[in-house]
């Protein structure tokens, strides 16, 4: 079991070294100049010649990517080129919205995909079936933001049930951040819950088919407990990895859900840079949202030692 | 302990009368059973038999209530366990009954076992659901029937999970839950099917010893007489959902009345071997030499742990001759097929096809040599690209070594009346050929190659006893018309005595017995092969009236 | 036949033999109840789009006596806030989205089938390429999307390519997941025994294999890529703002949604029906081709 973990947490060294090779590389084999890139449209030839010697253009590519992997050891993600801020100080500033929408949606996409999609499998082909795959096929067609501002209209602006924009911290209050939180979550739950309610469906479906279902039928249990005990249990490393998975899709959704309810987070961050074409903080985002997702993977790879003990070795 | 007391012995546990149950429309025939009617009675042993597709598997699942419905409908007739009438109850009525007074185990005990719950628990679950047992009490259940299962260390076993447990330990743990509340019935669908021939043995007689002393009533389903001859007290053989005959088991076995029973009977392929004419033993076609293959799972923390699925692996075939390599799983009998087939790289030893060594050649090298050296498979299903005709898959093999496609086609025509197969038959796709039919097409496609050697590789273990004992004469046929020297690879003793010249008998990976087959069969000088031919089921056993094909 | 069936419903395999003659395939896929009605939602957004702007006022006329004009007899769909009618922009749209949505399936599968083959099939690439692609894989797709047209300029052109690469891991994978399956087929091990060599084998034995899995991805990614889009062009980092495309006109809606909601609702009922279309016609393809195959997806 210490062999596996160690071993996963091993494993992830590589991609994490792709990941930062990759974004290394685009900058520096993007077509024009990458300083003229980050300086951005309004730079002068001076800015320009300063950020060369600043990122250190001048050496020789293999120097370069050493010494950009040293400071981002250190944790340096590199300085933004309006506000002259530390990357790092930025994404601390705005860190918050962003992990409360990103728990909130998980909670309740987990809290209604997984027994939508168990109520599908187990009743596959009627009405309810039908449905969820409905509504799963529709929640990957309709756009995030398309669909925050259909909820704003109703919802907020005629119904006025819901404030319409912005962001009330947690430490501010439960009731007015809940309050702000339901609209995003709803708006970026839902092509998750289309995604995690339609792998947990194929997945108790398949295991449904199973010969120990079989068994647990052939002893008299009861249709409850064969789904609970036997059929979900078995289907869970796939829905947890998927939910894994889709936490890209999240992240995607993030940007434009806050972009359309104002929030101060992230996804904002990433907005703002791309509109004044910062590429630091871009990259740095990325870096980020990827290690995070690695790491959230690498989580996700450990508990399949709980969800399956056959893992254990 | 019996409980012969509480059902009295003259009333039948399990009574079936004129069962109809009728296939979905689209089906191939329009009743999955037909006017089926049988008894089981106390502390008996009821055998049903038949080959694939004669409805018994359909019978046992419509008597637990575990059909699909609205599939399989039961039309006609009526199913009584102990008095009460089955097919007319409820879901919930029938949810009760099961696991209480009847119960069920099934072939692959791995795949019928949770793999992520304890085997205990799975046990205590029976005795949850329908008791109110408090869970300390459970648990003592539990580790009870265990012992009565023979499983050693009731204890730790308890805490382990299904793959942590042997073939037999599983099938003991669900033996073990079907006997926790003492059920009036048992049904075992080919519960032994799955597992090696020794293993086997012990189950049929953990089963018969529980018959014994529980005086449970067993409908015991499965498709080799072997394992009928050994078990049952009658027998119901059934055929394209109809029985055709039923009665003790011995008068089924021994005096066979209707012509399929006989045909089966005679298609069992008898544990005597025959008098084979005598090879030419100078002209070797394939020899290995200290043939050896290990498959290292290396970790970067502990030391890989090495498996030596061959290891010094010696053998010769000669033309026109046949070597019979036997043995179960997991001793390694296909990774030599596979090494001489070269699918898989030896890891040292020698090879020799018409003089070279073809253990350490590349890719091309290897190339001429393949053509000499051919395969056929077990599963007849997956052997053909289902995507291209039977034509098109018998002539690849020949327009790889230059033939026109004219001069390939000639011959796969030819070689379709070889294996009796009419020569239409190249123009059209697998999925159109029954599995015998399949089989023939491979050995089509491998005598295309006009190979020295030919290897078999279980080709005969999926198929029907009476579908077996045709492409094994199939088999015998062009082995002497090709006067090709044959390699055959089974876990089956009686079908390796009725091909073989001689029998390799291999175990983990060695080989602890090799010589004429008379010889290893009368008087085998290692132990291993002594108690692999004390476990073959049926041995003391004669089927039907006529001596079976070979 | 076989009679050691050994995976789990025996009834079931029994109540499946087979029926006396196989329909073609294409037939059953047209009678595919979704597929036939996705297929004509999606044929009809497709004649709109080559021929509806023939048929429009000029999608980038200004007229800025007209701003902001609620939906009416002469703009159907209103106008913007330059005054251009927003009906002949979202027709104009459709062509941007489905060109995308098209090039960026065919790029992103044709490319990813070529990495997949080679890669499940010689080992020593495959470490070096799946490592590629799992690090890809971890780059959130619009954030790579992003950089990648912040770096080299929008065009239509950076855009599909931006959004195909973030799709490629997933039909590497698919691709190499099939190879890996097949490989281990008796028939592929008889076509080897039979000296068949390794561009032949991997053409005539397990390419086949592969389309079918990939027509049903390339519809599932055509659906994804087409929303992609309309995500950058919403943010302002998509096709550039002079070609109208449905995420752009979207775009430049939001600061005017509380007043003129319709100028990001038409547009984007618009997309979301295209997209259910394409992804309604997948998911059938997917029942109708191979029900397995549901899994790897």
């Amino acid at each position: 079991m210490i062999g596996y973990i160690f071993k996963r947490i091993l494993a992830t060294v590589p991609v994490m070294g792709v990941v930062a090779l990759f974004v290394f590389l685009m900058l520096r084999l993007s077509p024009g100049d990458p300083a003229a890139v980050i300086a951005g449209d309004y730079a002068t030839a001076e800015d320009i010649i300063r950020i060369r010697e600043q990122l250190g253009l001048n050496e020789p590519i293999f120097v370069q990517f050493v010494t950009w992997i040293g400071s981002l050891a250190q944790g340096d993600l590199g300085i933004s080129i309006f506000t002259n801020l530390p990357v790092t100080t930025l994404i601390a500033q705005r860190l918050e919205p962003t992990i409360s929408l990103t728990i909130t949606t998980l909670l309740f996409t987990i809290v209604v995909a997984v027994p939508l999609g168990t109520l599908a499998a187990w009743k596959s082909g009627s009405l309810i079936d039908r449905f969820v795959m409905l509504f799963s096929v529709g929640g990957f067609s309709i756009p995030v933001f398309v669909l925050g501002y259909i909820l704003i209209y109703f919802l907020s602006m005629e119904l006025r049930w819901l404030p319409v924009q912005g962001y009330k911290s947690i430490f501010d209050g439960v009731g007015p951040f809940l309050r702000h939180m339901i609209l995003p979550t709803m708006t970026l739950s839902v092509i998750f819950i289309a995604l995690v309610s339609r792998m947990t469906r194929a997945s108790v479906m398949e295991v449904l088919q199973e010969d120990y279902i079989r068994t647990a039928r052939a002893k008299g249990q009861s249709e409850f407990k064969v789904l609970l005990r036997h059929a979900l249990r078995n289907a869970a490393v796939p829905i947890v990895t998927v939910i894994g998975l889709g936490i890209a899709l999240l992240i995607g959704g993030v940007v434009v859900t806050e972009s359309v309810y104002n929030i101060p987070g992230l996804g904002r961050l990433v907005l703002d840079a791309v509109l004044k074409r910062d590429y630091p903080i871009i990259q740095g985002l990325i870096l980020m949202f990827s290690f995070v997702y690695i790491l959230i993977n690498l989580l996700i790879d450990l508990s399949y030692c709980f969800f399956d003990p056959r893992i254990r070795y | 302990m019996s409980r012969e007391n509480m059902n009295a012995s003259d009333h039948p546990v399990l009574t079936v009368r004129g069962l109809t149950v009728r296939l979905p429309e689209d089906a191939d025939r329009d009743f999955a059973v037909e006017d089926v009617s049988f008894e089981v009675g106390p502390g008996e042993i009821v055998c049903v038999v038949g080959e694939s597709g004669s409805g018994k598997s359909v019978t046992a699942h419509t008597v637990m209530g575990l059909i699909p419905r609205k599939d399989l409908t039961p039309v006609a007739g009526e199913v009584m366990l102990q008095g009460e009438e089955l097919l007319t109850k409820s879901e919930t009525e029938l949810r009760s009954l099961r696991g209480e007074r009847m119960a069920m185990i099934f072939q692959e005990p791995m795949t019928a076992l949770n793999p992520v719950m304890k085997v205990g628990d799975q046990i205590a679950e029976m005795l949850e659901i329908h008791s109110s047992m408090s869970a300390q009490a459970r648990n003592d259940r539990v580790l009870e029937v265990m012992r009565d299962v023979s499983l050693p260390e009731p204890e730790q076993l308890f805490h382990s999970f299904p793959h942590q447990l042997s073939g037999g330990q599983r099938q003991r743990i669900m033996i073990a839950m079907a006997l926790a509340l003492e059920p009036g019935l048992l049904i075992a669908d080919e519960p032994t099917t799955a597992l090696d021939v020794t293993t086997q043995a012990q189950i049929l007689e953990l089963v018969k010893d529980i018959q014994r002393r529980h005086g449970t009533g067993v409908m015991f389903i499965t498709h080799d007489f072997g394992v009928v001859a050994e078990i049952a007290d009658r027998v119901i053989v059934m055929q394209h959902g109809k029985v055709v005959e039923q009665g003790t088991a011995d008068d089924v076995i021994g005096k066979p009345q209707h012509p399929y029973t006989k045909m089966l009977m005679a298609s069992v392929p008898s544990l005597t071997p025959p008098v084979r004419e005598a090879v030419d033993r100078e002209r070797p076609a394939l020899s290995a030499r200290n043939l050896n293959k290990t498959y290292g799972s290396g970790g970067w923390f502990k030391r890989g742990r090495e498996v030596h699925a061959a290891q010094n692996v010696e053998l010769v075939v000669h033309r026109g001759e046949t070597l019979g390599v036997v043995g179960e799983s997991g001793s390694g009998k296909s990774t030599v097929a596979r090494c001489i087939v070269r699918l898989i790289d030896p890891t040292a030893g020698e090879i020799m096809i018409a003089g070279n060594n073809i253990a350490g050649l590349g890719e091309k090298a290897l190339r001429p040599y393949r053509r000499d050296v051919q395969i056929v498979f077990q599963d007849p299903y997956r052997s053909l690209n289902p995507r291209r005709t039977v034509g098109q898959s018998i002539v690849e093999g020949p327009m790889n070594f230059g033939l026109s496609k004219e001069d390939a086609l000639v011959r796969a025509r030819d070689l379709m009346n070889v294996v009796g197969l009419s020569s239409d038959a190249l123009e059209r796709f697998p999925h159109q050929f029954s599995g015998g039919q399949r089989q023939r097409i491979c050995i089509a496609r491998a005598l295309a190659m006009e190979p020295k050697v030919l290897i078999a590789d279980e080709a005969v273990s999926a198929l029907d006893v009476s579908v077996q004992a045709q492409v094994l004469e199939l088999l015998d046929d062009v082995r002497k018309r090709f006067d090709l020297a044959m390699l055959f690879i089974t876990h089956d003793l009686r079908v390796a005595a009725q091909v073989c010249d001689r029998i390799m008998v291999m175990q983990r990976g060695l080989v602890v017995e090799q010589g004429p087959t008379a010889q290893v069969y009368a008087s085998p000088s290692h132990d291993y092969t002594r108690s692999l031919l004390a476990a073959a089921p049926g041995r003391h056993t004669t089927f039907g009236a006529a001596p079976a094909a070979g | 036949m076989t009679d050691t069936p050994t995976s789990s419903d025996k009834a079931a395999k029994l109540i499946s033999a087979p029926s006396a003659s196989d329909p073609h395939l294409l037939v059953l896929i047209l009678r595919h109840r979704s597929i036939f009605w996705g297929g004509i939602l999606l044929c009809v957004m497709v004649v709109i789009a080559i021929f509806g702007p023939f048929f429009t006022v000029d999608p980038i006329a200004l007229n800025p006596i007209n701003r902001l004009k609620v939906p009416s007899g002469a703009n159907w769909f209103g106008t913007d806030y330059l005054g251009r009618d927003t009906f002949a922009r979202v027709i104009y749209g459709a062509r941007v989205s489905l060109v995308v949505g098209l090039a960026v399936s065919l790029f992103a599968v044709s490319l990813g089938l070529v990495i997949g083959m080679v890669s499940g099939y010689i080992r020593v690439l495959d470490a070096v390429v799946m490592r590629v692609m799992d690090g890809l894989m971890s780059i959130p797709g619009i954030l790579l999307a992003i950089a990648l047209i912040s770096l080299s300029g929008a065009t239509l052109m950076t855009v599909v390519i931006a959004i195909a690469i973030p799709e490629l891991p997933r039909v590497v994978r698919l691709v190499r997941s099939v190879v890996l399956s097949v490989r281990e087929e008796p028939y592929v091990e008889a076509a080897i025994a039979s000296g068949t060599k390794l561009p032949l084998i991997l053409f005539r034995h397990i390419l086949p294999n592969t389309i079918a899995p990939l027509i049903v991805l390339a519809t599932y990614i055509c659906g994804s890529a087409m929303l992609t889009e309309s995500i950058l062009g919403f943010i302002g980092a998509g096709i550039p703002p002079e070609i109208p495309s449905w995420g752009n006109i979207m775009s430049e809606g939001r600061t005017y949604f509380q007043l003129s909601p319709w100028i990001i609702f038409y547009p984007g009922i618009a997309l979301a029906v295209t997209v259910l279309a394409v992804n309604v016609v997948g998911d059938g393809l997917r029942d109708t081709l191979d029900p397995r195959i549901a899994r790897k997806m």
